[in-house]
């Protein structure tokens, strides 16, 4: 019914028994194995090695961007910034499927996502270090900067694919929020009119486990995340988000049937988030390594260089030289954020309004005089 | 011209914008083929069409976050929220998103949306249907609050609230809707927003209201002119961003302020009135500035609630404590 290819491998569950009947038949994918075998079962572009290369320097570049973002954020140079690390598979894989036409809604740690459609790393990090001009990004222009209120994005998605429903677009919406984010009204609400009006929209839920420091077992008695779809008439599948190839392979699925006109889908990519929540937390306050050790195993960029290794040898030169590209490209964003100048006090009260109204007009030109407004 | 109410004045306004602008769409609960509980929509579903007259589930949050993403893509979205009391799960969308789109984007996402809501009391309504909120609203950076006070001024700031590139929520008082008839011309002309406008010239005091309670106080004004109090009223109308000039030059003029509200006291959009005339027109009063508003309670319900609307006869009583000052 819903598309979802089953295969035979079947690991760590993090999110319940596969079976049973409260898991009211949500069909659950994965392809490639924690060790980096592939399944039989896996989409055609898994079996192409230029793909998968490509989707291992996104995921390599997302995990050197978070820790240069970390570092930065350590040392003074950047503000709180909340890490994709041990999602990459997600981010990655979400946006893979997408194609340029189409309009993505992130979270706040879809920074994967947000530079496979080409918003550039400088952007990024003039966005985290305190920067408006950071989500007046040069490209994708039609997509949404990062949502801070946990939630409160998924009926914008709404709002987006009803657009192009009345302009006769095939072009989907892609919402994307973590599994708290589940426990919302607004995420409810919006399943419930896309599915009224059969829009074209993905709603990807990042199971990374933790809403701060709230365990995934705490959020919800429902045995998946997925199974909320049922209640709005939407399909509604699980994969394992830390595989790359069975993330892309549930998004092209989906993303096709919201261009034919078959409405909305819900994906939960079941992943691990491997550090805090943001660098303003602690989570050594509320988890022990012995709890987050097992899921290195599972992650998913080691997982993808395995399997290149062994299905398409993939060399070590090959390695080093895409680790020293990606540092390099990494380093000289890093910089070139570092180099921008900042915005003129003024521009504070500049994009309130297209026109200023007097009195912000008069508060604005105090500010410029160095007065407070 | 056309001798219409007030509630036929929104409807031909909407009626309007739709003709005039592909990308304007009105979303909202039961505004399609029962035409809004107020009828503020009747026809315009059978007129225009589904597309552009969408019944939506009952849903405020997600309906106002729609709202943005259309917006977004550069539709107009006119939404209809029934009551302002059931805005409330909508005002996240409206205060974290809505009003901050265009500055957290530097202006590359925009939010030409409006929210429609009727407010006010004084029509023996249930519970939760007598609300008069518009403070909160106004409180919030990015976002314009117009509220209207007759049939002429709701069509004219509707089309220009719809017209306007930013977000702008519209607080209809139901209790005008069909209070009076007045000569509209329905030729699309917009009215000026962020603009007061004069209802009544005065030299002796200023009296400053908006929505609803201008009936009051021009009841209250002819009162007192009868008595040879010159009482001049002015319509607010647009609360954020409001017109302080006509405001501080009124008060200027007359020397005595009397502000007027339907919202409780405390927080009310009267004491940022207030505070304005003090900070910058202290020197011009011969008077304490006085509000006449409800105190801070819930609104009662119909058995209570004539206690609880401000009358003309408080307001004269007001005027004349301030004019036994000087």
């Amino acid at each position: 019914m819903h598309g979802g290819k089953e295969d035979g491998e079947v690991g760590i569950q993090p999110c319940g028994d596969r079976e049973g009947s409260d898991r009211y038949g949500i069909p659950f994918s994965r392809f490639l194995t924690p060790d980096g075998a592939l399944s039989d079962a896996a989409p055609g572009f898994a079996s192409d090695r230029g793909e998968l290369a490509a989707l291992y320097a996104g995921m390599l570049r997302t995990r050197a961007f978070d820790a240069k973002a970390v570092a930065l954020q350590r040392t003074g140079r950047l503000g709180t910034y909340a890490s994709s690390l041990g999602q990459e598979g997600v981010s990655v894989g979400l946006a893979s499927a997408m194609r340029a036409e189409d309009v993505l809604i992130p979270s706040f740690r879809e920074h994967g996502a947000q530079l496979w459609r080409g918003t550039r790393m400088e952007e990024l990090l003039l966005y985290w270090g305190g920067d408006e001009r950071g989500s007046d990004f040069a490209g994708p222009r039609e997509d949404f900067p990062v949502c801070v209120p946990v939630g409160t994005q998924y009926p914008h998605a709404v709002g987006v694919a009803m657009a192009f429903t009345l302009r006769g677009e095939a072009r989907c919406a892609v919402v994307v929020g973590g599994d708290g984010s589940t426990s919302r009204g607004d995420f409810h609400e919006a399943l419930n009119m896309a599915g009224v009006w059969a829009l074209p929209v993905v709603f990807l839920i990042n199971n990374n486990q933790w809403a701060i420091s709230v365990p995934r077992e705490a959020q919800t008695a429902a045995a998946t995340l997925a199974q909320k779809a049922i209640g709005a008439g939407l399909p509604g599948e699980q994969v394992d988000g830390c595989d790359v190839i069975a993330v892309r392979d549930a998004m092209e699925r989906a993303l096709a049937r919201g261009r034919a006109g078959g409405g909305a889908t819900v994906i939960e990519c079941i992943t691990y988030r491997l550090s805090d929540h943001t660098t303003a937390d602690d989570a050594t306050r509320y988890r022990d390594d012995t709890q987050v050790s097992p899921h290195w195993a599972e992650e998913p960029v080691t997982r993808l260089r395995e399997h290149l290794v062994q299905a398409h040898g993939w060399t070590r030169q090959e390695e080093e030289e895409l680790r020293a590209e990606t540092h390099a490209a990494v380093e000289a964003a890093a910089q070139a954020y570092l180099d921008i100048a900042p915005q003129p006090v003024a521009s504070i009260a500049d994009y309130l309004f297209e026109t200023l109204p007097p009195d912000l007009k008069a508060a604005r030109d105090r500010v410029a005089e160095g007065g407070n407004g | 011209m056309a001798e219409i109410t007030l509630v036929e004045a929104v409807r031909a306004a909407l009626a309007h914008a739709l003709e005039e602008d592909p990308s304007v769409i009105i979303l909202g609960e039961d505004v399609g083929v029962d035409g809004g509980v107020f009828r503020a929509t009747e026809g315009l579903w059978q007129r225009f069409g589904r597309d552009r007259v969408r019944d939506t589930p009952l849903s405020e949050a997600a309906i106002a976050g729609m709202a943005v993403g259309l917006a977004a893509q550069r539709f107009r979205p006119v939404v209809e929220i029934q009551f302002q009391g059931f805005i409330h799960p909508a005002l996240d969308q409206v205060a974290n998103h809505a009003a901050r789109l265009r500055n957290r984007t530097r202006g590359r996402l925009t939010c030409p949306m409006v929210l429609r809501a009727p407010y006010g009391g004084g029509v023996h309504a249930p519970e939760h249907h007598s609300e008069s909120i518009e403070a909160i609203f106004a409180h919030i950076p990015g976002l314009r609050v117009v509220i209207p006070s007759s049939p002429g001024r709701a069509y004219g700031l509707l089309l220009s609230a719809i017209r306007d590139p930013d977000p702008v929520v519209f607080f209809e008082p139901k209790r005008l809707y069909r209070a009076q008839r007045e000569e509209v011309a329905l030729d699309g002309a917009g009215l000026p927003l962020d603009t007061a406008f004069t209802l009544r010239e005065g030299r002796d005091v200023s009296v400053i209201t908006w929505g609803a309670m201008t009936r009051e106080c021009l009841e209250a004004a002819e009162a007192l002119a009868g008595d040879g109090i010159e009482a001049e009223v002015v319509d607010m109308a647009t609360l954020k961003p409001y017109d302080a000039a006509t405001l501080l030059a009124s008060v200027r003029r007359t020397g005595r302020c009397v502000i007027v509200h339907e919202a409780p006291r405390t927080g009310g959009f009267g004491g940022e009135i207030a505070a304005r005339i003090a900070e910058e027109a202290l020197d011009a009063l011969v008077a304490p500035i006085r509000r006449v508003c409800p105190p801070d309670i819930i609104p009662p319900l119909p058995k209570l609630e004539a206690a609880y609307m401000p009358t003309a006869a408080e307001i004269c009583a007001a005027v004349r404590e301030v004019m036994a000052w000087g």
